[in-house]
């Protein structure tokens, strides 16, 4: 692509892959391409390679390393975690999600309802939030499995997944995580949290596209979803993908280095961006719990404007977000989060999600600041339903 | 991401005639905000009959903005019998096509001009149940308008359906009622002159807006002076889901408060068949 300037606020979508990480990477391909399961040695040496990632990986989210599972992606882990806890349980009949869940976890849900299992949908308040009694009093004495996702993706709002687990556990059923959004930005401690199950994904946190991870606790019984090897000790075949195992290891190292730093700088890009669109363009709110939520996201409803409008503006300036609206997808509806929280319609089909990342630059939330005011005015002056006009 | 021709691009960009006109003489409104696209249609017609001047104001996506954009430059000059022959493909054609999941937006226009024409005749907006069973009910598409697409643009499937009015595009429920109707018309069809668009029918989303703001504006405050609170968790077509809280949810009265308070009032003020149970 020419060298247009882009403004990239769209991490939560994917992540530009940190050059510590592309570097690693490099040699793996060409040269060091042996298969870690060889006997020789030439291949055999990459077994070290993964371990070492292993290693790193299970140090960011506080696991053993022999819990962690390397998967192409975070659907592959959703959909496996889910598929286990009902395979090694076919007595129990009962799964709970909620309705903000990503669609990896959503659609595992809708397809164990057709195949005759009860599923309660646990919904959210206005602000995103759970009610934990609510979830409580869900749990059953045939629940198989609870399955909550750590932060969502699309308004950053981080469910209390200490509390969310101490339940579960108390009433006796697995819990399933789906942390693809908040591992590396949240310090998890899984000594500490008793989660069966968690999925991440390592686009999301400066690694490439097509690698991910499902930590599996230790004595928690198993099945894998893939089958046809002993990789991964036997918990999913397939041919352990290295230069992306190592890869994903070295942003999860660059991801417990930086947390805290990034904590600090990122959130305040991200404040100075949310309250200075909020105070440039009336009836505009945030959706999402806003003391709790991921420090890198803002989503943001403007009134009587529609999200597919304010994105290919925004593109004539370089600028990368994404939109709850429908338009954007191909589905005729909002977004099923804007929806399950009770947004108004007349708000959620104008929703943009901006997210930042360790790069987001001071100049790129200026560039917004000054683009994306007149571009909400340009298209509140042409639609019929602008208030106070 | 859409592959919008670059005439839809510069028409989304540049949109020609926006705003109201002062001295229209004709208006034609389709859609609503539930929805995600809406059409205000502006004209000026002389005592000949001649479309001197159209603008509109538009909320939808960048092939909506673009259709609305094209419609107005397409019937100005021309006579209301000219423009009254002008379809959705007409629309596409001038904006060198648009992606199939988004003819819905011509369609729209279409729709419009039509409300305009109606308008300036003196005629009332085409409205209520009568002449044509609801098929849609997330977006309130009814069947008539559902074989007027078919026969205008030849379609064959029911997502070409759900692409150019947006029935079936939501819940699905519908989309077994589209197929019997797209067999029906590889039959025998019935002459299009029988057959006329009809809006009005309370959509899913329309009577799910209706339910948030009368739980919102009356039925919360209500509950607060107990300490009780309400959420809404779903509207599916009749049947409205609440989930009690607060004070509610320990409440062993909140069966009769649901019943007694909340279906009471909804009954009232939105539906008189709605039902409300516990989410």
């Amino acid at each position: 692509m020419a060298e247009r300037s882009i403004v990239y606020l769209d991490n939560n979508a994917t992540t530009r892959v940190a050059p510590e990480v592309a570097e690693i990477m490099q040699p793996l391909f060409c040269d060091l391409y042996g298969n870690a399961s060889s006997m020789h040695s030439f291949g055999g040496q990459m077994a070290r390679y993964v371990n070492r990632a292993r290693e790193q990986v299970a140090e960011l989210i506080g696991a053993q390393p022999e819990e962690i599972v390397f998967t192409s992606c975070g659907t592959e882990s959703d959909n496996t975690a889910i598929s286990s806890a009902l395979e090694t349980q076919p007595e129990k009949r009962h799964f709970i999600t909620t309705r903000v869940e990503h669609p990896a976890v959503l659609a595992m849900g809708h397809l164990l309802e057709n195949r005759g299992y009860e599923v309660t949908w646990l919904g959210v308040d206005s602000r995103g939030r759970l009610d934990l009694d609510e979830l409580a009093a869900s749990i059953r004495k045939d629940t198989a499995l609870v399955s909550i996702m750590y932060a969502n993706n699309e308004t950053g709002t981080i469910f209390p997944m200490r509390d969310i687990a101490r339940i579960v556990k108390e009433k006796g059923a697995q819990l399933h995580v789906d942390a693809v959004q908040a591992v590396g930005k949240e310090p998890i401690d899984l000594g500490e949290l008793p989660i069966d199950y968690l999925a991440l994904s390592g686009h999301k946190l400066h690694a490439p596209k097509g690698i991910g991870v499902l930590y599996v606790r230790r004595g928690t019984r198993f099945r894998p979803y893939l089958r046809g090897g002993h990789q991964e000790r036997g918990r999913r075949a397939g041919t352990e993908n290295v230069p992306y195992i190592v890869g994903l290891g070295k942003a999860c190292e660059l991801a417990a280095r930086f947390m805290q730093e990034e904590r600090v700088q990122v959130s305040a890009l991200r404040d100075k961006l949310e309250k200075g669109l909020l105070a440039a363009i009336p009836n505009a709110i945030v959706n999402g719990d806003v003391e709790k939520r991921l420090f890198n996201t803002s989503s943001i409803a403007f009134e009587a404007v529609e999200g597919e409008a304010l994105l290919l503006m925004m593109d004539q300036y370089g600028i990368c977000a994404s939109s709850g609206s429908a338009c954007t997808s191909g589905s005729l509806e909002p977004s099923h989060v804007l929806r399950a929280m009770g947004v108004p319609f007349t708000y959620a089909h104008g929703s943009i999600r901006f997210s930042l990342s360790r790069y987001s630059t001071e100049a790129e939330i200026d560039t917004v600041l000054e683009v994306f005011p007149p571009i909400v005015k340009k298209l509140r002056e042409i639609s019929p339903f602008t208030r106070g006009r | 991401m859409w592959d919008y021709t670059d005439k839809v691009r510069e028409h989304f960009l540049h949109p020609r005639n926006t705003g109201e006109l002062p001295d229209a003489n004709a208006v034609g409104e389709v859609g609503s905000l539930a929805c995600g696209d809406a059409l205000k249609l502006f004209l000026k017609i002389s005592p000949q009959g001649v479309i001197e001047d159209a603008s509109f104001q538009t909320f939808g996506c960048a092939s909506a903005i673009a259709s609305s954009s094209a419609l107005t430059e397409i019937i100005k000059g021309k006579t209301v019998d000219e423009a009254s022959a002008i379809t959705n493909k007409d629309i596409a054609a001038y904006l060198g096509g648009l992606p199939k999941e988004k003819m819905h937006c011509s369609v729209m226009g279409e729709e419009a001009l039509e409300a305009a024409i109606r308008n300036w005749k003196g005629l009332p907006p085409l409205e209520h149940e009568e002449e044509g069973r609801l098929v849609c009910r997330c977006f309130g598409v009814t069947e008539n308008q559902i074989r007027k697409a078919v026969r205008e643009n030849s379609l064959s499937t029911v997502d070409d359906v759900t692409n150019f009015t947006k029935a079936g595009g939501a819940c699905g429920d519908c989309r077994d009622q589209i197929q019997e109707i797209l067999d029906q018309e590889k039959g025998v069809a019935r002459p299009l002159e029988e057959i006329r668009p009809v809006r009005g029918a309370m959509s899913n989303i329309e009577r799910m807006q209706k339910v948030m703001k009368v739980i919102e504006e009356d039925i919360r405050p209500r509950l607060a002076q107990d300490g009780g609170n309400i959420e809404l968790v779903d509207v599916d077509g009749r049947t409205v889901a609440v989930a009690m809280r607060g004070a509610c949810s320990a409440c062993r009265a909140s069966q009769l408060t649901i019943k007694g308070l909340v279906e009471k009032t909804l009954r009232e003020q939105v539906d008189p068949e709605i039902t409300v149970v516990e989410a």
